[in-house]
């Protein structure tokens, strides 16, 4: 990307272009896709600790008092220490599609505003969840397999599978990729019902305020929320249990929002009768029960890895950014709830 | 009624074996396989209908054997493998399953459409080998939004664009006419739905005239970034010209419920990362199959008992 001439032109407009700071972990790097790198790069100046040589600290402090704006790239953690030296910060613009590695409370004490990406990506993650669950149903995966294993001329038959029609969905949590779930699955003519931590008042589908009671009343659960010290673990046992032998459970949020030691057990005891999960306690680490099993679906955090997901991210924050420096409302704050 | 023949063609499903057994002398043909003229010269003239689905129907050699034949009732929605022009000469009634075995095969539609576009099977198989703890999977590609063309826009056909409109996918749609009531864009050729489309799924009945219906003007009209997505017969699709397609990555990707030679697909695309591939499930869920059962068993009640048929075809 970057020739000398282009690196020139850069420092000489960048003086009068807003600062923005990239935190990046260094393994990560900001999705590039022109034309909205370029359209990212026209408008900010960009700085990023560990494209400089400098010591990371020494450039951070440098540069601390220009910086009212940051880009954290995916899951890199924004902590209150961190918040700290960046005493002029007014915006943390988010990139994934979670927000449990930012700090937001001290955020919201320093009175700085936070944007997420969620809408960015709630159609792919939507799509992806309703993916995992018509696999883990119809046994797509797992057919897929025995077909390519030369089973099926032996075999001639293969296990049936569970029709998706008229299945209760319980959806825990019902922001942006809960909402898009809800409607790709009201087309299959599944009834709708949800938990969240408020009930939703313009929303026609019935409400329970307990994930135990959304459970006892659903055939399948799907994890759409955000994980936070509420919703940790918020799966467990007893929500197991109660969803049933023939329950699915589908994972597109945060591996930590199921108790997984106890799912695991659920799946292997069949108190539960399958899963489709993207995301893990210990990525990229998977239990390795689950690597066997056929009425489990695994995916490696893939929920948002397309293009079209990364050109709306793209699009987003620079957005955000563009509304944050003309003084205009943001495009996709996380409220104060 | 416990006195007629009825004669089942191949391994269906249990329970509808069992349902028949109970009201009808059942007769499996495939117990007979070894000696197939004594089998004729002892039951020929008592059989009396004939129970048969998409693996061995009732074409004209076996209709011809059996002079007594009145009915057929097939456990399938398809009629392919039933020769119905010999039926009506006969006076032959036959029956199928329709719109019980809707919703399933128009959900297997979408999810092989989700299953190659987002590379879930791949995935899994990524995750379960181990591979994940070494890197990342790399992009997919979204499904929302893609541009869907169906071809046949008849019960299932209109349920998998249903579904589709839910993703925000716009429908068009190729069949003999175009139908009333519908907002969808119709295309009276199927190569211009095919290059108007990104995801090209075959929901039509196979006939003569669908024949290989998916072909190489079609194929290469879909193109590297098309996708094919096949619940209805194998025989709609030219398998060489598809498989040749994909090796050589003229077309971006299958999932294939069905194809010509069951239950041996062509084993080149096997090693293949955009096809998914299964054995002809369309309709294989425990609640369908029930419903497909009863249904056959409704139909052949109904036809002994001198009442309406539940689900004629002729």
């Amino acid at each position: 990307m970057a020739t000398k001439e282009t690196d020139n032109q850069q420092q000489r407009s960048s003086q009068e272009l807003p600062v923005v700071l990239v935190n990046r972990l260094p393994s990560f790097r900001l999705p590039s896709k022109p034309p909205f790198e370029d359209d990212l790069l026209s408008h900010f100046h960009l700085l990023d600790p560990h494209d400089s040589p400098e010591p990371y600290d020494s450039f951070l402090s440098r540069h601390a008092s220009s910086i009212r704006a940051l880009i954290t790239v995916g899951t890199t953690p924004v902590t209150a220490e961190f918040l700290n030296l960046l005493p002029c910060l007014g915006l943390v613009v988010g990139t994934s599609a979670g927000l449990d590695h930012i700090d937001l409370p001290a955020c919201r004490s320093r009175g700085i505003a936070v944007t997420n990406a969620s809408s960015a990506f709630s159609e792919d993650v939507a799509d992806c969840a309703v993916g995992l669950l018509i696999d883990v149903l119809r046994r797509i995966s797992s057919a897929d397999r025995f077909v390519r294993g030369r089973m099926w001329p032996a075999k001639k038959e293969y296990p049936l599978g569970f029709k998706l029609r008229g299945k209760r969905v319980g959806i825990v949590g019902l922001g942006s990729i809960g909402s898009e779930v809800a409607t790709r699955l009201s087309a299959f003519d599944c009834s709708i019902a949800y938990s969240s931590r408020k009930k939703k008042p313009s929303v026609p589908f019935p409400f329970y305020a307990n994930v135990g009671d959304l459970a006892s009343n659903s055939d399948v659960l799907i994890l759409c929320c955000a994980l936070t010290e509420e919703t940790t673990h918020i799966v467990n046992k007893d929500v197991m249990i109660a969803l049933g032998k023939q329950g699915v459970i589908i994972n597109v949020g945060r591996g930590y929002l199921i108790d997984e030691k106890e799912l695991v057990q659920c799946l292997l005891r069949g108190e539960i009768g399958g899963a489709g999960l993207d995301v893990f306690e210990n990525e990229p680490n998977v239990p390795k029960e689950l690597l066997g099993l056929d009425n489990v679906v695994l995916s490696p955090h893939r929920a948002v890895m397309t293009p079209e997901s990364f050109e709306a991210l793209l699009q987003l924050t620079v957005a955000n950014l563009k509304a944050f420096f003309s003084n205009k409302p943001l495009l996709s704050v996380v409220s104060n709830e | 009624m416990n006195n007629t023949c009825v004669l089942v063609t191949c391994p269906m499903f249990t329970y509808l074996e069992q349902e028949l057994e109970t009201r009808f002398n059942l007769i499996k043909l495939w117990d007979h396989s070894s000696s197939k003229a004594e089998f004729f010269n002892n039951y020929s003239s008592s059989i009396k209908a004939v129970v048969g689905n998409t693996k061995v129907g009732a074409d004209a050699k076996l209709i011809d054997s059996l002079p007594n034949l009145e009915i057929v009732a097939s456990y399938s929605v398809g009629l392919d493998k039933i020769d119905l022009d010999k039926c009506k000469q006969r006076g032959i009634k036959v029956t199928n399953t329709p719109d019980v075995l809707t919703d399933d095969v128009a959900d297997l539609a979408i999810g092989l459409a989700l299953a190659v576009l987002r590379k879930v099977c791949v995935c899994d198989q990524f995750v379960r080998s181990g591979n994940w703890i070494s890197g990342d999977f790399g992009l997919a590609t979204k499904f929302s939004g893609k541009s869907v063309g169906i071809v046949g826009l008849g019960r299932i056909g209109s349920a998998i664009a249903k579904r589709a409109e839910a993703f925000q996918c716009p429908i068009s749609y190729h069949s003999r006419s175009k139908k009333p009531n519908t907002n969808y864009k119709y295309y009276s050729n199927i190569v211009d739905l095919a290059a108007n489309c990104e995801i090209l799924v075959v929901a039509c009945a196979l006939t003569e005239e669908t024949h290989h219906i998916v072909n190489r003007k079609v194929i290469d009209a879909l193109g590297p970034k098309g996708f094919l997505i096949n619940i209805a017969r194998g025989a709609h699709v030219d398998e060489p010209e598809l498989v040749s397609a994909l090796l050589e990555g003229r077309l971006g990707g299958a999932g294939l419920d069905v194809f010509e030679n069951e239950p041996e697909p062509p084993e080149q695309l096997f090693a293949l990362d955009n096809v998914v591939l299964v054995p002809h499930v369309g309709s294989d869920t425990g609640e369908t199959s029930k419903a497909m059962a009863d249904l056959v068993i409704s139909n052949l009640e109904a036809h002994f008992k001198g009442k309406p048929l539940l689900t004629p075809v002729i």
